[in-house]
């Protein structure tokens, strides 16, 4: 589905961001470790899905992204340019024009006093992208039709309620799309919708990406959707990432012992419920409150050594285009040996 | 088992309290029949319902998370049905005991409280209240959805282990197709509140006939195998208020023909045990 174009510069380059939240009533002495050391790259017109479980780090991750939190450590550049030094306090005009979220819930994220029109206008009006009421709505009717909202000139008077989650969701996507971005952070942007609607919006980020080269960050829990659309897979764990690389490398070659489970967890008609008597991998995604040092899948892993319980290993890669934060590769561990 | 899938507004749900009659007014039971061992439960009184909910139909509904009381400790509420059935206190003691550890938790839990359990343990605790009469038959309504797929996969493991042990029945309810496609053995979709098709679970995934199954097959990527473009189904579900004429799916149907948007159509039985609602099949009996 993707061909890979080598030298296409990347557009966002995250390199070991860190989000620390403090918690404790008045000494506020604990912190949530909720994003550690995250570093991935997303190149221009590619979807880099996210996968990880609730309370992985997957939306805090893209919420720094976004600046709409403060980055506890780390560096974010967009297009080259270190925007935490350039634009240290607050992101600008700009950076917020070209870096767009979609939310997960298309019912709480629009306005239901206002017009359909309204959320798209305003973007428009605030950017600065044209202005004549006949301008707006035009280029209104014309958003709504490059989501497949027809007959858009209706739809457009329409408020939120009259409309369906599918449309809703499209309809925060026209939002996006408004300002012309050049990275669009979705979070979630098809678990809350019902499944016969779900590869519509995919299948319409999929023509976004080939017709205006506009790269996605995909955040899901789903890895046969991350599959379907992503052209990078990163698999978070416990506010860690700990596999990432080409989609098909890492779902078919999967090397890090979280990754495998998760991918034995998935429901596959095709295979029948596979009891794993070795898996056991039981148990849940730890506390991220002060938590102990090394990998943070110790505890559930089942190669689990006694390297992992003292350091978080470095990241290894494997094959071109896929790596992994494991210590039972390189130095000291087996050598590669995929599964 | 018996899974039941559809999108949300379907059905599934209401066609599960149904059959426990525990829907809310104003909704009614307008007509039909629900024959469990022979009797008709529609047709029982507030006395015997009272004895027949739990002890032989048991739920597990869909906000597991949030059905425990938050005030009471697991155990009571877990004693609480069985000594409303005629158990006595040390009975039902030991039995909780036996249930925690039949579901996988550590009995010395059961004196905690529901938010001192992590989603995937209350959850368990909620199949285990569930369990507490051995019921012959236990509906779930989406019991896993707001589960982490991990977890997810953990429980329905143990639901499956627990039946083969127990020889209970389960009516599972879900919009996962994949997911039932794994672990039952008849599947029933539903769509816009009617059942249009009804097969065993493998020959529904070899060979569905109904274009909304069909379509429902056609949204969900695989983690597996080739892949390929996946269309979904055009169009968003009917709202029920004033339901499309004829058959509910044909404004979104691709094969959708005169007929479809006029007369209903009628269940037809394809094999022994496969029946689909389509005028693509009318030549059927």
């Amino acid at each position: 589905m993707n061909i890979k174009k080598p030298d296409i510069s990347p557009i966002l380059d995250v390199r070991g961001m860190t989000k620390r939240f403090p918690v404790g009533v008045f000494t506020k002495s604990k912190q949530v470790y909720a994003v550690e050391d995250v570093s991935f790259t997303v190149r221009r017109g590619q979807v880099v899905a996210l996968v990880g479980e609730s309370g992985s780090g997957k939306t805090t991750t893209i919420r720094m992204v976004a600046r709409l939190i403060p980055v506890t450590e780390g560096k974010i550049f967009f297009k080259d340019e270190d925007i935490l030094k350039t634009e240290p306090h607050q992101a600008s005009l700009e950076y917020r024009r070209k870096v767009q979220l979609i939310f997960q819930d298309p019912f709480s994220s629009l306005n239901a006093v206002h017009t359909i029109a309204h959320h798209l206008a305003r973007p428009l009006i605030i950017h600065k992208k044209v202005s004549g009421r006949q301008a707006i709505h035009e280029k209104v009717c014309e958003l709504l039709e490059t989501v497949e909202l027809k007959p858009a000139a209706e739809i457009a008077g329409r408020y939120p309620h009259q409309l369906s989650g599918g449309q809703r969701q499209r309809v925060a996507i026209a939002r996006a799309l408004a300002v012309d971005p050049e990275l669009i952070l979705a979070d979630e942007p098809i678990s809350m919708l019902d499944v016969s609607i779900r590869m519509g919006v995919l299948n319409l980020i999929e023509r976004l990406k080939e017709e205006r080269g506009i790269s996605f960050v995909y955040i899901t829990h789903d890895l046969a959707s991350a599959r379907y659309i992503g052209d990078q897979i990163m698999v978070m764990y416990a506010g860690h990432m700990v596999e990432g690389g080409e989609s098909e490398a890492v779902i078919g070659r999967a090397v890090h012992p979280y990754t495998q489970l998760l991918l034995s967890a998935v429901p596959n008609p095709h295979a029948g419920l596979r009891t794993d008597k070795n898996s056991k991998a039981r148990g849940e995604v730890p506390s991220l409150i002060n938590p102990p040092p090394g990998c943070p899948f110790a505890a559930r892993c089942p190669q689990v050594m006694d390297a992992c319980r003292q350091a978080m290993p470095e990241q290894i890669v494997v094959e071109a285009g896929h790596w992994v934060r494991c210590h039972l590769f390189g130095a000291g561990g087996r050598t590669v040996k995929t599964s | 088992m018996v899974g039941l899938a559809g999108e949300s507004g379907s059905g599934k749900s209401t066609i599960a309290h149904a059959i426990l009659r525990i829907l809310h007014p104003p909704a009614l039971i307008t007509n039909g029949q629900v024959l469990f061992q022979g009797e008709d439960i529609l047709e029982m009184d507030e006395a015997r319902l009272e004895q027949f909910r739990w002890s032989k139909v048991s739920i597990v509904f869909q906000s597991a998370m949030n059905a425990l009381n938050p005030v009471m400790k697991i155990r009571d509420q877990l004693t609480d049905v069985m000594l409303n059935h005629g158990l006595t206190k040390e009975e039902s003691a030991k039995r909780a005991v036996e249930l925690f550890n039949l579901v996988g938790i550590d009995p010395r839990r059961l004196d905690a409280y529901p938010h001192q359990l992590s989603g995937g343990m209350r959850q368990r605790a909620v199949i285990a209240i569930a369990l507490a009469l051995n019921p012959p038959l236990l509906i779930m309504d989406e019991p896993t959805t707001a589960l982490d797929v991990v977890v997810q996969k953990d429980i329905l493991e143990q639901i499956s282990s627990l039946r083969e042990k127990l020889g209970f029945s389960i009516l599972f309810i879900t919009h996962d197709l994949s997911l039932l496609v794994e672990i039952s053995t008849h599947i029933a979709i539903t769509y816009a509140g009617e059942i249009v098709e009804h097969a065993p679970a493998r020959e529904l995934f070899e060979n569905p006939l109904h274009p909304y199954t069909l379509g429902l097959m056609n949204s969900f990527p695989s983690i597996s195998g080739s892949k390929h473009k996946l269309t979904g189904i055009p169009g968003s579900p009917p709202d029920l208020v004033s339901p499309p004429t004829g058959c509910r799916f044909h404004p979104r149907c691709p094969k959708a023909m005169a007929v479809c948007s006029q007369t209903v159509p009628a269940r037809k039985q394809i094999t022994a045990d496969h029946s689909v609602s389509c005028h693509l099949f009318d030549q059927y009996q």
